[in-house]
């Protein structure tokens, strides 16, 4: 699944440790979210999709 | 396992140290107790499952940890590894089995299967790390 949570957080000068603390996830997580080493349960996606003011589809996208 | 300094890494590093505390003062005291008492029958049973008791009270820690982790890519990376850990240590004690069978490897206490399975945990949390490295920031 691809995503543009890397380019969104940018959008916002946003650190990955911010990105995190807003989120309450581990750095970690939000590295391996943004390089799609790791896809985020639904709960989560709705999250950061509503930290972002947007709809899930218009951050995570279908493909590799 | 990441983000080491959660509560629940915290809770779970104290009670690994707890646990390990018994552990030694366990089998230091049954080994004085058998040395001195040569005990028999039940006693000698028990006294001897003691410092058994803190090794699996650390294989409870370990599940509660996995299921109380709040983060659920911590919790993805704690079940790959302890999956690797046991994939490890059913394959050594297996293979180990078959050789020993045949008369061409020494018998090994059971025991040795906690410490492959904690030894496997490390080999996991080092497949962790290859496969997670990249995109910091």
């Amino acid at each position: 699944m691809k995503n543009r949570l890397k380019v969104l957080r940018a959008e916002r000068d946003w650190s990955q440790a911010d990105l995190a603390d807003k989120l309450e996830v581990s750095r970690q997580s939000v590295n391996a979210i943004e390089t799609g080493k790791y896809d985020p349960s639904l709960p989560l996606a709705f999250r950061i999709a509503d930290l972002f003011g947007l709809a899930i589809e218009d951050i995570f996208q279908r493909g590799e | 396992m990441l983000a080491r300094h959660s509560p629940e890494h915290r809770r779970y590093t104290a009670s690994v140290a707890a646990l390990m505390g018994g552990y030694v003062a366990a089998l230091v005291g049954v080994n004085l107790f058998f040395e001195n008492s040569a005990p028999t029958g039940l006693s000698a049973y028990l006294a001897a499952l003691l410092p058994a008791l803190p090794i699996i009270g650390v294989f409870l820690v370990i599940g509660r940890l996995l299921l109380t982790l709040r983060d659920e890519y911590q919790r993805f990376l704690m079940t790959r590894q302890i999956l690797i850990a046991t994939g490890f240590m059913l394959s050594v004690a297996t293979a180990y089995g078959f050789v020993e069978s045949f008369g061409l490897l020494p018998h090994v206490p059971a025991f040795y299967a906690a410490i492959l399975w904690f030894g496997g945990l490390g080999l996991g949390g080092c497949v962790n790390a290859v496969l997670g490295r990249g995109g910091e920031e």
